[in-house]
């Protein structure tokens, strides 16, 4: 049997792959085979672009209890639990199929926290779509918050956080990153690894139907017109069942039952097994015959390359296969036994009595291709990097623009579709700087932000992903957290273009800087390549999600004023980058320029420890960071929350645009009533301490030069995503 | 000590939220009630909490109100016992018959998590008519009560309309899912039996921002004493 060269690429593979594949295993594959290398070696799941890049990140530390490589990694919280967390892409489902698309992107981050052996407390998502002009992205930002909305909601996890941005590059590749937090004993995470020869392998959950199958390898390529096509690689996702295997496999875990546990995520079956077998050292035979099938005429290749959702694979310790399948009935859920460990590091499959694979573990996993694509740095960015000669001639209209424009505006719509207070222990939910939630049943409060500027990355990829984390740093210290760990979802275009693969590499050094310097190490994450279409690349995004743990006892600040009556100050250095990569300027001359601000690494970190301090002692009441719109967006977000207003005066130069809407890292606005100046300015020791003026009256005034509503502010900002997203304006036919 | 049953379906989700509130209320013990079981463990009042019961994939609580638990409940609730549904709990109520009127999709057709503000009208096991305004947290996309027409008045003339969405000073409607006449939930004419969209299992704790709950659970604590 040979295969046509079509036949190869369709599976995903180059000629090179098949014939480094042959040659590995002594012989040509069968077509189920043929199919399982093709998932198994596809950029989704091999990481072959990126594994010479992620071997740099930062990910260890005394808090790590387990780093990257298993299906999520955990972080030491006290009391001898784990936060259990990762984040995960699911970009190219949701633009084909928003709802399902993003919904199962949730199920999927839920199942790898759950496969530990951590409840989850704590979601979050990342999103970004293209311009609001564009005729696909009120479609795709409609289905996407309700299939999040829809997942989240009926599993029963709050949605607690996230952000969300629109640019041209994605007008025809959105990014949904989707942030899972759970919750586990150090002592009882559970690994996804199979050991023990002739120990049953048990698959649990949905039944396997044909949908999804190929979603590795269709998540691993460019769009093109035919993407539309690939519906059927979309998954289905049943939130409900989710819930009932959660509770189902919570409920086992309690006994001592397992060895390991994987969830069937991206390549099904296929992947989870030959995973679960390369970490244990072991080979697997599986009887396809087994496997629960949700319709007629199901062939090997499908059994293997189908990603149903809602399913797992476990191996069991001897004799307790009863126990497994009484539990799972409890919550009318099947457990098959499907095969069983054995030791000669060969992963067989059999159907109707006959051997279909036979493949080597090492080969799929370990033997994977790797490459190290070439990089190097695109002449067009120096040109970009300049910034136009733009005045400021109205800040108050500039202002106004910006609140309402599609990455100035207000969130409240998204986040009014997510269930955030499930759980009962939210205590900062949407809308701040940072989440925070109460881990149950202890004192421990968490914090957890995702963020990612990425105007300012693609204009100096090593500079911006540093602020990445520098920025996720921040607003941690401004709910009163210390940095615990990170997460990370590589989102980018195609590595085979080298100006990708140099933003790619960039990304992940200034990443790898910033998580040092922060004491976030990196514990888990993906890597989403070939975001890309029509030849146009997405914006280098390295989306970061980070989690810290408040002192025990402190008040969580807010970030907005509540009254009138409050002195108000900036903390951290006066701007002196003006415009460069800024919000404002991309907004004013209609493209991204100029470059991202550095980051100060020991400013900052004194900055987040004065910020902590002062919250811990209870000396301000009020704190937000200062970032994307600059400190005019950051005052008005403050003032229009209880619609409060404020005369001050801001720090910085003559430039009115850098003063008012550069995008400097290293300030917090905090505000506070009792206090008194000179106790403040000791507690922030070397960082300087600016006061800008007193909450009061109705309007928002600024340097003499922005004085506006703060009623007409905070309606038109409210407004306008819903406008947007409902479409409110348009006649219908 | 006064036992609490909390029932749980597959697919709730505010089932350990519930126990919780009831637990940290004094005079009250949460007990743990399972779908598949008839037997009430001889508890003083029944909650049937929040979630998505059976994926509410058919109509909201069509499924679970068929499960052997609410065969029982229904028995207990025609006898005079206490039951509070939330949210799931109370669209199960509803379509068990024990409360009248049904839930239907949101005005907007879309899921809402926000605060209200509800108004109380009549004294139960579980509110008390001086109880003023209340804050307390929704999340439903199911949450449009609607009657009908010719039973409407009636209800609302026999104080079954028991909470209803208001402005925060209480003087007007301010409904978030286009329920008839701003209703949050209701109760069947004895009054041992209500329900409402809101959660006040979420608001039991100054540091959720809210402890209006409390109330419901206090009063019923007070009611069995």
């Amino acid at each position: 049997m040979s295969f046509s060269d079509d036949v190869i690429r369709a599976q995903g593979l180059t000629l090179d792959e098949y014939a480094q594949a042959v040659e590995g295993l002594g012989r040509v594959p069968t077509w189920a085979e043929l199919g399982v290398i093709g998932a198994m070696w596809s950029e989704h799941c091999s990481y072959k672009s990126s594994r010479v890049h992620l071997a740099r990140l930062h990910t260890t530390g005394p808090q790590v209890a387990v780093g990257p490589g298993e299906n999520a990694g955990a972080v030491r919280i006290g009391q001898g639990l784990c936060a259990v967390f990762k984040m995960e892409s699911h970009n190219h489902p949701s633009y084909i199929e928003p709802y399902q698309g993003a919904a199962t992107g949730v199920g999927g981050i839920l199942r790898d926290v759950f496969t530990m052996g951590a409840r989850p407390i704590a979601a979050m998502n990342a999103l970004r779509f293209g311009r609001w002009e564009h005729p696909k992205t009120r479609h795709l930002l409609n289905g996407v918050v309700a299939g999040i909305g829809g997942y989240g909601n009926c599993f029963g996890v709050p949605t607690v956080g996230g952000n969300l941005s629109f640019h041209t590059a994605y007008d025809g590749n959105c990014l949904v990153n989707a942030f899972a937090l759970g919750i586990a004993a150090e002592d009882r995470i559970f690994l996804g690894t199979a050991s023990g020869v002739g120990n049953p392998v048990v698959y649990v959950g949905a039944k396997t139907g044909r949908d999804g199958i190929h979603g590795a390898t269709m998540a691993s390529d460019v769009f093109d017109d035919a993407t539309a096509d690939n519906r059927p690689t979309v998954q289905v996702g049943d939130p409900f069942r989710e819930k009932l295997l959660l509770e189902a496999c919570l409920e086992l875990m309690q006994e001592d039952c397992i060895v390991g546990i994987q969830d069937m995520g991206a390549a099904g079956l296929t992947s989870a097994s030959v995973e679960m077998a390369s970490r244990g050292g072991t080979g697997l035979v599986l009887n396809l015959d087994c496997v629960p099938a949700r319709e007629s005429g199901m062939t090997p290749y499908d059994f293997l390359l189908s990603e149903s959702q809602e399913r797992m694979l476990l191996v069991a310790k001897p004799g307790m296969e009863p126990r497994v399948a009484e539990v799972f009935a409890k919550w009318d859920l099947d457990a098959v036994v499907i095969g069983h460990v054995t030791d000669d590091s060969v992963w067989r499959c059999t159907w109707h009595g006959d051997e279909v694979c036979a493949l080597p573990v090492g080969l799929l996993a370990d033997d994977a291709p790797k490459y190290h694509r070439p990089c190097e740095r695109p002449e067009s960015l120096a040109a970009m990097q300049v910034v136009p000669d733009v005045r400021c001639s109205d800040p108050g209209a500039d202002l106004l623009a910006l609140l309402t424009s599609p990455d100035g505006c207000h969130r409240g719509w998204v986040w009014r579709q997510y269930d955030h207070e499930v759980g009962a222990g939210t205590v900062a939910g949407p809308g701040g700087d940072a989440a925070v939630v109460e881990v149950p049943g202890t004192d421990i409060r968490l914090a957890m932000t995702v963020d990612c500027t990425a105007r300012h990355v693609l204009l100096e990829p090593k500079v911006g992903a540093l602020g990445v984390i520098a920025e996720a740093a921040r607003n941690l210290a401004c709910v009163g957290a210390t940095p615990l760990a990170a997460t990370d979802c590589l989102n980018f275009g195609s590595p085979e273009r080298t100006d990708v693969a140099w933003q790619l590499s960039e990304s992940v050094d200034g990443l790898t800087i910033g998580c040092k310097a922060f004491d976030l190490p990196i514990i888990s994450g993906n890597v989403s390549l070939y975001n890309a279409s029509a030849g146009s690349a997405i914006l280098p995004t390295p989306m970061v999600g980070a989690v810290g743990k408040l002192a025990p006892g402190v008040v969580v600040p807010r970030s907005a004023f509540p009254r009138a009556g409050m002195t108000v100050a900036v903390l951290g250095r006066p701007p002196s980058h003006g415009v460069g990569a800024s919000l404002w300027l991309t907004h004013t001359v209609g493209r991204d320029a100029g470059t991202p601000p550095p980051v100060d690494l020991s400013a900052e970190n004194a900055l987040h420890a004065a910020v902590r301090a002062l919250i811990a002692q209870e000396m301000v009441s009020t704190v937000h960071d200062v970032f994307e719109g600059g400190i005019a967006v950051a005052l008005a977000e403050c003032c229009m929350a209880e619609t409060v207003g404020l005369v001050g005066t801001t720090p910085g130069s003559e430039d009115v645009a850098g003063r008012l809407f550069g995008e400097d890292h290293g300030r917090v606005i905090v505000a506070w009533e009792h206090s008194d100046d000179a106790a403040i300015r000791r507690v922030c020791g070397d960082v300087p301490v600016h006061v800008i003026g007193t909450t009061g009256g109705d309007h928002l005034a600024l340097d003499g030069v922005v004085n506006v509503r703060v009623s007409a502010l905070r309606v038109a900002h409210r407004n306008a995503l819903k406008t947007f997203a409902e479409d409110v304006h348009a006649v219908s036919g | 000590m006064a036992r609490v049953g909390v029932v749980t379906f597959p697919g709730s989700n505010c089932d350990a939220d519930m126990r919780r509130a009831v637990q940290e209320t004094d005079g009250l013990e949460a007990v743990a009630l399972w779908h598949k079981e008839a037997d009430l463990q001889g508890v003083d009042a029944v909650i049937l909490p929040g979630g998505f019961s059976y994926g509410d994939y058919l109509r909201c609580g069509a499924m679970a109100r068929l499960s052997p638990v609410m065969q029982a409940v229904t028995e207990f609730a025609n006898a005079g016992g206490p039951v509070l549904g939330v949210c799931n709990g109370f669209q199960i109520l509803c379509e068990a018959g024990l409360l009248p009127g049904a839930l239907v999709r949101n005005r907007d057709l879309r899921f809402v998590c926000d605060r209200v503000r509800v108004v109380v009208s009549r004294t139960t096991p579980f509110t008390n008519v001086s109880d003023g305004v209340l804050t307390l947290p929704i999340a439903h996309g199911e949450g449009c009560w609607v009657a009908d027409p010719s039973q409407l008045q009636a209800l609302d003339d026999a104080g079954q309309l028991l909470f209803r969405y208001v402005t925060e000073d209480g003087t007007r409607g301010d409904n978030p899912n286009g329920s008839l006449r701003d209703v949050a939930g209701v109760c069947n004419a004895q009054g041992n039996v209500v329900g409402l969209m809101p959660h006040p299992e979420r608001a039991c704790r100054p540091a959720l921002k809210g402890i209006d709950g409390q109330l419901f659970f206090a009063h019923l604590a007070r009611s069995l004493a």
